[in-house]
């Protein structure tokens, strides 16, 4: 679907060169939901606009469903973009228009489709975002959600394959971002569009991607499924974005696996394993003492996990048993180090 | 007590009406040409939809030198120019050529910082939809600013019959021309309050219209 080369932005302020972006390369494939986490000023946004040209890069390519679209003249770019939507932070809605003549308004532009045909597609797009009565409200009158419902219905007007989502979350309450990520992945399912969506948020990318890039200082650090990266991240900046969103806090650990014959270790297991009676089972069959420290059970996307720290008393010999009977109840086991 | 009797209500009707061509006419023309220069001032300017420097430079020369001659320097700086596009310089047709090349710059430059404050987020959202510049203006940024422009229009409208009255001094026709004959010349302190009464009904009545306007086109 999109393929990024060699991708590189670099712009002067004043007497100051900036480099937004440094060799990026990334592919992103059809149907998809693609997520770009990082820091404000790591260049996300600057990489969501080159996949439709709002900012030019200054070399390397993208290449959007076969095409490099750095090398489209200005009618394919307008055609391109019609093809592309894209949702916004503070929505962008033209606010003299009415929600149903913001969601035309692509529609117009593309110039393609009868007054009949159009009018039909809004009432669409309504029901499917859910404001099916509110379409000759103006958007002052809508509240932030439902401002973004309208701005997912007019990104979706003019059958797009591709979606860019440029924060689109960040201005709202937590129960609004849900619901707004609940439609996204909702209508990824149902129409089998692509999504690329940019976000510092650690839990948007959590709740729907389905592969993640973490980007800093203009260059991806890091990329992969979202559980992998999730739950083992490699890099320092994913790990600090990660544990900003997790409960494994490890100041907590200070003091504990103090005692002789303490170890401290970290259990990872994903999928059907969240439901299995993990540490009852080795209680049972064990003499040894089991201390949770930190504990969280959640999901990545559809997929629950489980994350323990866990304090494991017992000899050397013992807690090896231990180790490779979790390891046979598919438990990822690291041991924590340092803490000592 | 002031004494009203000898005021010819017939020759202040005129006056007035005359007033309210002038007025009427060069906001006509004003914003017929002030409307697009200050577009062209907006689009041209730094990082916007058509950055070019130079026309941008250029414009905004001619319209600070437009502006900073005094109205009543421009009036006769202008007489020349005045007699070949309408034939006279006197009167309500010999004023309104003046006037208009008066309020131009002023209004354009009122449009251009009026399209700055709407939100550069619209103007890429339309960007990504595709839209070419010629849509983005007319469909999203003119309708976007319509209070702003009606507020702006307002002030020049106003600044419009200020200036109209002015030009009594070179022979224009209206208010000012009678207040300045009559009251002035003539020392008829009488026909001087009236017509600078009806001057302050005018300018409140316009505003008042104006300020409904702003308000029944605001959607924010």
């Amino acid at each position: 679907m999109i393929r990024i080369e060699q991708l590189d932005k670099h712009y002067q302020v004043g007497e100051r060169a900036v480099h937004a972006l440094r060799n990026i390369n990334l592919h992103i494939g059809q149907g998809q939901v693609f997520g770009i986490i990082g820091r404000s000023g790591a260049g996300k946004s600057t990489l969501l606009r080159a996949l439709n040209l709002l900012e030019r890069p200054s070399a390397g390519k993208v290449v959007i469903e076969g095409d490099d679209i750095t090398q489209f003249n200005s009618t394919q770019l307008h055609a391109l973009r019609q093809r592309v939507g894209m949702i916004f932070q503070h929505f962008n809605l033209l606010n003299a228009k009415t929600i149903s003549e913001n969601i035309d308004f692509p529609l117009k532009l593309a110039g393609t489709y009868t007054r009949q045909q159009r009018q039909q597609r809004v009432a669409e797009l309504l029901d499917l975002v859910g404001l099916g009565d509110q379409g000759h409200k103006y958007p002052s009158q809508l509240s932030g959600g439902q401002k973004q419902r309208v701005g997912i219905a007019r990104a979706l007007a003019n059958y797009p394959h591709l979606l860019l989502c440029d924060e689109a979350t960040s201005a709202l309450d937590p129960e609004t971002t849900q619901a707004i990520l609940r439609l996204l992945a909702d209508i990824n399912q149902k129409l089998g569009l692509t999504i690329v969506l940019i976000t510092h948020e650690m839990q948007v990318i959590r709740s729907i991607c389905d592969r993640v890039a973490v980007i800093d200082a203009g260059a991806i650090v890091e990329t992969g499924e979202v559980a992998d990266v999730f739950l083992h991240p490699q890099h320092p900046v994913t790990q600090s974005l990660v544990a900003e969103n997790h409960a494994l806090d490890l100041s907590v650990l200070d003091g504990a696996g103090k005692r002789a014959n303490s170890h401290l270790f970290r259990l990872t297991y994903v999928g059907a394993a969240t439901h299995e009676p993990i540490l009852s089972r080795i209680a049972a069959q064990t003499r040894a003492e089991i201390v949770i420290l930190q504990g969280t059970i959640a999901r990545i996307k559809n997929t629950p996990y489980g994350q323990l720290i866990v304090e494991l008393n017992g000899a050397p010999d013992e807690v090896q048993v231990i180790v490779e009977m979790l390891k046979n109840m598919s438990v990822r086991v690291e041991m924590i180090e340092g803490v000592k | 007590m002031m004494d009203f009797s000898n005021i010819d209500w017939q020759d202040i009707a005129q006056a007035t009406l005359d007033t309210l061509t002038m007025t009427g006419f060069s906001l006509f023309f004003t914003i017929l040409l002030g409307l697009p220069l200050g577009v062209l001032l907006f689009v041209t300017g730094k990082k916007q939809l058509l950055e070019q420097r130079g026309v941008y430079a250029l414009l905004s020369f001619v319209v600070n030198i437009l502006r900073s001659v005094p109205f009543i320097i421009l009036l006769i700086v202008l007489i020349p120019f005045t007699l070949l596009l309408v034939g006279t310089s006197l009167g309500v047709a010999g004023t309104i050529p003046p006037l208009v090349i008066g309020t131009t710059p002023f209004f354009a430059r009122l449009v251009e910082n009026v399209l700055r404050e709407v939100d550069k987020g619209i103007i890429e959202a339309c960007q990504a939809m595709g839209a070419k510049t010629h849509q983005i203006i007319l469909h999203a940024l003119l309708p976007e600013a319509l209070p702003g422009l009606l507020a702006a229009g307002t002030v020049t409208t106003i600044a419009l019959v200020s200036y109209a009255a002015m030009s009594g001094v070179i022979g224009g026709g209206g208010l000012g021309d009678l207040a300045l004959r009559f009251g002035y010349q003539r020392f008829q302190t009488d026909v001087m309050i009236v017509t600078v009464a009806i001057l302050i009904v005018l300018v409140q009545v316009l505003q008042w219209i104006g300020d409904r306007l702003v308000l029944r086109f605001t959607r924010k």
